[in-house]
């Protein structure tokens, strides 16, 4: 923003008693003068300053995420509406997104991981989609000691909003992660990710003719949600409990009327245009249709449907009441929407009409209470600021850990790893989600490294995963950017899916400390860089800032979703060792590396060292391998090499049939490095004998370096070190992997 | 003849279990909650779901759908009647069944395989299955927990009106808890005297294809396509 201060007048009092009511800063005040060519009123002050925080106008992160590829072959539509959308082929298209819900969670588990989930909901329908699957992100503190409590009682909380929601509106809870780091305590993450699947050319967008009536369909306005997008556009405070009514309350019951009767009325054909209103209410999603439009939109607050007498125009401009869509009926269609409407037993209140002037003009008993251009609203100031990097970080990272200590007990290490809350049995979480409602979960948690939901009347299926490893961002925010995609692209190639598009939930501190805009721009430039090498583009996203307090700020966290396709669901790979006597090959080779690793953290309390580099040339060379090597009919297992390395991957792949295996790690080096250390790009299957020299020889085709390094039987887990041999029932293994979690949701 | 899956306001499972009926090759149509007659149909399913919210208690309310009136006339005049997870939370609300589902005793939603054993093939919806036979079936459910008082308890058992009962995992460690919701006398599904209505609290409609990771629930539709060409 350039100066202005030599043509402005000086505040008047009013202006100045508004100004620190709303805390709009004085820049972004003059620039609102300067756009209206007067002075605001105070409720269309709060107009921009709903549109104007980070979370609906992205002011801080709008030119850093320019710099993002959104182009790919597969992309019917990029970044921009409620979400993105991508083709998979024979006339269908799947509609996604993430969203961040985490200060709300923070202050009302439940009903704050609720409405994250009904929020997306609404994203995905909202593009003429009908959701089918459900995936969520979740980041707490310290399970352990004194601050366990507070963790627990927010798991419990968190997971038991999003299986309320999700389970009761009917679509399956597929997949997710969870992950506990103590830099969390105080601001836990909760961001969830919504699928959905519709004909292309039932494709719709947020889109209004001229002088079209604008309906209002579903839940009553009330008093709830207040203000909810400028409280997640703060740092959370002590007074942050008082912010309770900010959250909003969800009610998965109208959802699904909701859901049901827009996606008729999408179906038949009844509406040119479709809008969400979530975040900042009846203001965001009206002035963004008109200002998306080219168009201007007047609103009669008179005919907006209440739940509580007494509201005033504020109020109802602010609220994010639940379960409400804005519909754009056809002309001549308007009695049949509202008919449909009434089968549902929902309001569908026609209550603002669209017009030339591209203004958003607000009426309430006749009067206009707040007129405003919808291109100040939607084009907010940005800012492009300077970042440094924390010194603090820079010196853990640069931790020397060749002193460390080599464990004499490497068969307890093991055993402790996978009892560590990272990587122990999610099934005490996902086991409260219904995974299965809409019979397409070909993959169900726990089976798979992602879900994959097939699509009716075809062999298709879609894979699904959400990843982001938090050590790595806060050791090296734009590498832990990269592993994030890497990653969870990864894990859809390893089911079998070929990588589409992502979407983003870019989770940082706040924007406006150098430190914070570093690890804000560090990550997006991470995100960009691997984004370019492996040809994976973003489709959709949402950044949540000022995850920061006074003693904590959280780890940048770039939660990233990545849609991939199955063109015969058939072929698909688990996780888990089907077969005796197939053999054991490792893509990738054998020792990683320390730094950064799980395995430091669970033995050292230690989070230091540089994360593992990452070649992305040669990640797309193994992805593209499995995928190859599923596609062929000849592996059916395969599993990502992740946090616990090659020990904690293979004790996973034990578990779904309780098939052991015996595997030679022969190389040189600490067997600690050996056995856990973590580096990228590396993949274990398994193959009969028949299909492995094929493999091998396509491996080597590609210059992919890999090792056979046994083969699968028994119910002990064996590996053969060059100065020791390690040995594990099964059964022992599973008792460490499925108890921690057990004890905080039973 | 065609089936009736009812949809009331909540329900989620009414596709999934039209698909399943459908690749039975039966003809099955969704029918609004408000609909007043059921004429022409020859089998009716109530679907899982929340129906209206399940916020009172699961069922409660649907028992009071102007449809019910008719499923109660189908029931009695002795047409199969089948409800899967919410259905039979409402046809034991609404009477058609005895006892009633409590909340699961870990007091939580809950979403698994479990294992379930066939106590009776002598029913329009078992008769593809073997006596004794072993069925590997998902739950997904809050409150399918089953009881009943003592009495009821008895008469259900000596009469057979047991039809499915959660059991060990074939070849599993004999102390592994089995049953998921504490039911009583492990019932997962029960017949009315009759034979004719029957309510389970596990989906057979998610295990049809291979693909979704069993098949074991195919034998309801299969069984319920012979019932109905014979009668036809």
């Amino acid at each position: 923003m350039t100066s202005m201060e030599d043509t402005l007048t000086p505040l008047s009092e009013q202006a100045k008693a508004l100004l620190k009511e709303t805390g709009i800063p004085l820049g972004e005040y003059q620039e609102i003068v300067r756009l209206l060519g007067r002075e605001p009123n105070r409720l269309e002050l709060y107009l921009f300053k709903v549109m104007w925080s980070e979370h609906c106008s992205y002011k801080n992160s709008r030119p850093l995420l320019r710099t993002l590829p959104k182009e790919g072959p597969a992309v019917l539509q990029g970044p921009g509406e409620n979400a993105g959308v991508v083709d998979i082929g024979e006339g269908w298209a799947v509609a996604f997104k993430i969203e961040s819900h985490n200060h709300p969670s923070a202050v009302e588990p439940v009903q704050g991981a609720a409405t994250g989930v009904g929020g997306i909901i609404r994203d995905i329908m909202a593009m003429g989609a009908r959701p089918v699957a459900l995936l969520n992100s979740l980041r707490f503190g310290k399970l352990e000691g004194s601050e366990g409590d507070r963790t627990r009682y927010l798991v419990q909380g968190v997971v038991g909003g999003i299986a309320h929601y999700g389970n009761a509106i009917g679509i399956p809870t597929v997949g997710g992660d969870v992950y506990f780091h103590p830099d969390y305590q105080d601001n836990p993450l909760v961001n969830a990710m919504c699928v959905g699947l519709l004909r292309v050319e039932e494709l719709k967008k947020s889109f209004a003719t001229l002088g079209r009536p604008v309906y209002y369909l579903g839940s009553k306005t009330g008093r709830d949600g207040i203000g909810g997008a400028a409280f997640a556009s703060e740092e959370l405070s002590e007074e942050s409990e008082s912010k309770r009514p900010s959250v909003q309350v969800g009610d998965p019951f109208m959802g699904k009327l909701t859901l049901e009767a827009t996606l008729e009325a999408i179906r038949l054909d009844l509406v040119e245009g479709v809008q969400d209103m979530g975040a900042a209410g009846l203001t965001s999603s009206l002035s963004e249709m008109a200002h998306k439009s080219g168009l201007g939109l007047e609103l009669d607050l008179d005919k907006v449907p209440r739940r509580e007498a007494g509201m005033s125009p504020l109020e109802l401009m602010l609220s994010e009441s639940q379960e409400r869509m804005v519909l754009v009926p056809r002309p001549g269609r308007e009695r049949a929407l509202e008919e449909l409407a009434a089968r549902w037993g929902l309001d569908a209140v026609p209550v603002a009409v669209t017009i030339a002037e591209p203004v958003f003009r607000i009426k309430s008993e006749g009067q206009v209470v707040a007129e405003v251009p919808t291109h100040a609203l939607a084009d907010s100031v940005t800012y492009v600021r300077e970042g440094q990097e924390s010194p603090e970080v820079g010196a853990l990272r640069a931790k020397d850990l060749a002193a460390l200590p080599i464990p004499t007990d490497l068969h307890g290490v093991l055993l402790n790893l996978l009892a560590s809350p990272n990587l122990c049995s999610r099934a005490p979480v996902f086991e409260r989600y219904d995974h299965q409602v809409g019979t397409n979960t070909a993959l169900v948690p726990g089976k798979g490294d992602a879900a994959i939901v097939r699509v009716k009347g075809t062999k298709r299926g879609v894979a699904l995963k959400v990843d982001a490893n938090p050590r790595y961002c806060r050791l090296h925010p734009r590498l832990g950017a990269m592993h994030a995609l890497a990653e969870a692209a990864r894990n859809v190639s390893v089911v079998g899916g070929e990588p589409l598009a992502y979407t983003d939930g870019l989770n940082c501190g706040n924007p406006e400390t150098p430190h914070g805009y570093y690890e804000l721009s560090e990550t997006i430039g991470g995100l960009a860089e691997a984004s370019r090498a492996l040809g994976i583009p973003v489709v959709s996203g949402n950044v949540s800032l000022y995850n920061e307090g006074p003693s904590y700020r959280i780890p940048p966290t770039p939660m990233v979703g990545v849609v991939g396709l199955l063109e015969d669901v058939e072929r698909r790979a688990e996780t888990g060792f089907r077969k005796p006597g197939e053999f054991v090959v490792l893509i990738g080779e054998p020792l990683g590396e320390l730094g950064a690793s799980e395995y430091l953290w669970v033995t050292e309390g230690l989070e230091a060292g540089h994360p593992p580099r990452l070649d992305l040339q040669r990640e797309a060379k193994a992805q593209s391998a499995i995928r190859d090597l599923i596609g062929m009919g000849w592996v059916r297992t395969a599993h990502d090499v992740a946090e616990g390395g090659l020990a904690v991957a293979l004790a996973e792949m034990t578990f779904p049939y309780g098939l052991g295996a015996t595997l030679e790690l022969r190389d040189p080096g600490r067997p600690d490095a050996l056995l856990f250390g973590e580096a990228p790009s590396r993949i274990l299957f398994s193959i009969d004998q028949g299909h492995l020299q094929s493999a091998v020889a396509h491996l080597q085709s590609l210059g992919l370096p890999h090792r056979v390094l046994g083969q699968v039987g028994g119910d002990e887990l064996t590996i053969l070190l060059p100065k020791a041999q390690l040995k594990w029932s099964v059964n022992e293994l599973k008792r460490s992997w499925e108890a921690p979690l057990r004890e905080v949701l039973p | 003849m065609k089936v009736a899956v009812v949809v009331f306001p909540g329900s989620n499972c009414d596709h999934d279990t039209r698909w399943a009926l459908e690749r039975a090759g039966l003809k099955a149509e969704l029918v609004w909650h408000t609909e007043g007659s059921l004429e022409g149909y020859g089998a009716v399913f109530l679907p899982g779901g929340f129906s209206y919210g399940d916020y009172l208690r699961a069922g409660a309310l649907a028992k009071f759908s102007p449809v019910m009136g008719e499923v109660r006339r189908l029931a009695q005049q002795g047409y199969p009647v089948m409800g899967i997870c919410n259905g039979f939370q409402v046809l034991t609300e609404a009477g058609l069944l005895p006892g009633a589902l409590l909340a699961n005793t870990n007091l939580h939603y809950t979403c698994k395989e479990v294992f379930l054993r066939v106590e009776r093939t002598d029913l329009a919806f078992t008769s593809d299955y073997r006596k004794g036979q072993v069925l590997r079936l998902p739950i997904a459910h809050g409150e399918g927990r089953y009881y009943a008082d003592e009495e009821t308890l008895a008469r259900l058992e000596n009469q057979g009106q047991v039809v499915f009962r959660y059991v060990p995992q074939p070849g599993a460690a004999s102390e592994a808890p089995y049953n998921p919701n504490g039911s009583l006398l492990d019932i997962a599904g029960i017949v009315n005297e009759r034979g004719n209505v029957l309510g389970m609290m596990p989906h057979p409609e998610r295990a049809v294809e291979e693909v979704l990771g069993s098949v074991d629930g195919e034998g309801i539709f299969t069984s319920l396509s012979k019932a109905l060409s014979a009668m036809a």
